[in-house]
């Protein structure tokens, strides 16, 4: 199974929606909304909000999201009637974006990744730009592509778009790092749907890869990026998956996500 | 006058709780369209006529029992967000009380204690943000004040109530800070905060229940509402 997400807002329309949103980009995961007062109008049900708990408690854990303040009430006041042992298994994040973090979150949650990492998937909905040590990673990525010296292939840019510069293990560490470029060639660009794909691919992979820049593992970080067709997308991986990540985004990008 | 306050006494409370949010509920609504959003007379009325059923249905043989009969009842319906906060408030004083079926003026005001702090707890406000906090903590200072002065219960209540109503007026000029309120920030002041406003009322009727058990209704606390 997977982490669950419980979806609590104010108005149940929202909660549902939210749900509902998520859900197409995490088919597999367990998503509960708890919107509105037990009688359908607005505000928060304590026993909605409790058995929503019990219904995303796949076993693996449950993340809760709130909309308004007192949706965090509410929520802590039915953790509070949790038996311990459950309740070490539910988290809320209450100050990041409903609906960016419920979708990063699912998206996260259908990689079949811990609740600490379903939490930090919700946390990457929080910041709207990259983090200041993503674009470092990418900066010290670009000698990558004209590796000094040691490359044994040099950079042989294939037929398509597709630029590819493996560079073999820096020596001791055998630390594997890779990069590559790519246009986006289908016209949505690099949209919710590829981005989600994208990160949800690469969370499994043993390697750090930016897209831009950015974590690419953050489907929320990517669409954020807001690339276009006829944009270019400059992967850069560090890690003994980096060449895996780096081929499956020049590819998927070559092949227009599908969407051709 | 009594020593001691018991379940029927607590009873009496919260059906005279019901009775004057019943009674106050357009005053409340109307505080709250002023600086929030317009439901907390409803949400209360709501919740505290859904604890009266629940207290008709069931018979709570301690203080404790119905403290927590109205969390839970609180909790579920009222909806926004004196729910939680008056919830929680009941929830600890039930906890603190225990399996008690007297409480003498320490418990009580331990009780009283536990719920502002449960209301801090929840909703992280301080004196001074506006809230039902500038009600509550008054109220708790002269509720221990009084007991350690030796007060009976009844005492101790009134202590509490009348700190509470002039904790509720003092929320008049402030700039909320917390809740829907603070979004209007500046433009806030003027208005009493209606969750300081309903706490003022619900101290108000805990005194009053106990004044009339302690006139020699006694047992028959409970039936008073």
């Amino acid at each position: 199974m997977s982490v669950g997400l419980l979806i609590i807002s104010h108005s149940a329309k929202i909660a549902e929606g939210v749900c509902e949103l998520a859900a197409q980009m995490a088919a597999d995961v367990v998503l509960v909304p708890a919107g509105g007062t037990d009688d359908g109008g607005i505000g928060t049900s304590f026993e909605k909000v409790q058995s929503g708990i019990e219904k995303a408690d796949t076993g693996d854990g449950v993340l809760i999201l709130t909309d308004l303040g007192s949706a965090v009430m509410t929520a802590e006041s039915a953790l509070e009637f949790l038996e311990d042992a459950q309740r070490n298994r539910v988290r809320m994040q209450p100050d990041v974006p409903l609906v960016e973090g419920a979708i990063a979150a699912a998206v996260a949650a259908q990689t079949g990744v811990t609740l600490e990492a379903v939490v930090q998937g919700a946390q990457s909905a929080q910041t709207g730009a990259p983090a200041g040590g993503t674009q470092g990673e990418a900066a010290s990525a670009e000698p990558a592509i004209a590796p000094s010296g040691s490359a044994e292939q040099p950079a042989e840019p294939s037929e398509s778009a597709i630029a590819l510069s493996p560079e073999p293990a820096g020596g001791a560490g055998g630390v594997e790092s890779a990069s590559g470029d790519v246009e986006l060639i289908n016209p949505m660009g690099l949209h919710a749907r590829p981005a989600a794909v994208t990160a949800q691919e690469l969370t499994g992979m043993d390697a750090d890869i930016t897209i831009n820049g950015v974590d690419a593992k953050s489907v929320m970080l990517l669409m954020t990026l807001g690339l276009k067709q006829g944009q270019t997308l400059h992967v850069a991986a560090t890690g003994p998956d980096a060449r895996k990540a780096v081929d499956f985004v020049t590819g998927q990008a070559a092949d227009g996500f599908g969407e051709l | 006058m009594a020593d001691t306050l018991n379940a029927a006494w607590a009873e009496a409370w919260l059906r005279n709780s019901a009775a004057v949010v019943a009674e106050h509920r357009k005053e409340l609504i109307d505080l709250d369209r002023a600086i929030g959003d317009a439901d907390h007379g409803e949400n209360l009325d709501r919740g505290f006529s859904a604890v009266v059923q629940k207290l008709d249905e069931s018979n709570p043989e301690t203080p404790g029992a119905c403290f927590k009969l109205a969390a839970m009842t609180l909790m579920s319906k009222v909806g926004g967000a004196a729910g939680p906060l008056f919830g929680t408030a009941y929830l600890r004083a039930g906890t603190t009380v225990g399996e008690s079926t007297e409480l003498d003026s320490p418990l009580l005001a331990q009780a009283l204690a536990a719920a502002r702090d449960g209301i801090v707890a929840r909703g992280k406000a301080e004196v001074g943000d506006k809230t039902m906090i500038d009600a509550w903590t008054p109220a708790v200072d002269a509720a221990t004040e009084a007991a350690e002065a030796g007060a009976g219960p009844a005492d101790v209540l009134e202590a509490a109530a009348v700190a509470a109503q002039q904790g509720a007026e003092s929320t008049d000029p402030l700039v909320a800070r917390k809740g829907r309120a603070s979004y209007l920030a500046e433009r806030s002041a003027g208005h009493r905060d209606p969750g300081a406003a309903s706490s003022a009322l619900l101290l108000r009727a805990a005194a009053d229940a106990a004044a009339a058990a302690g006139n020699g209704a006694g047992e028959a606390g409970a039936s008073g509402a």
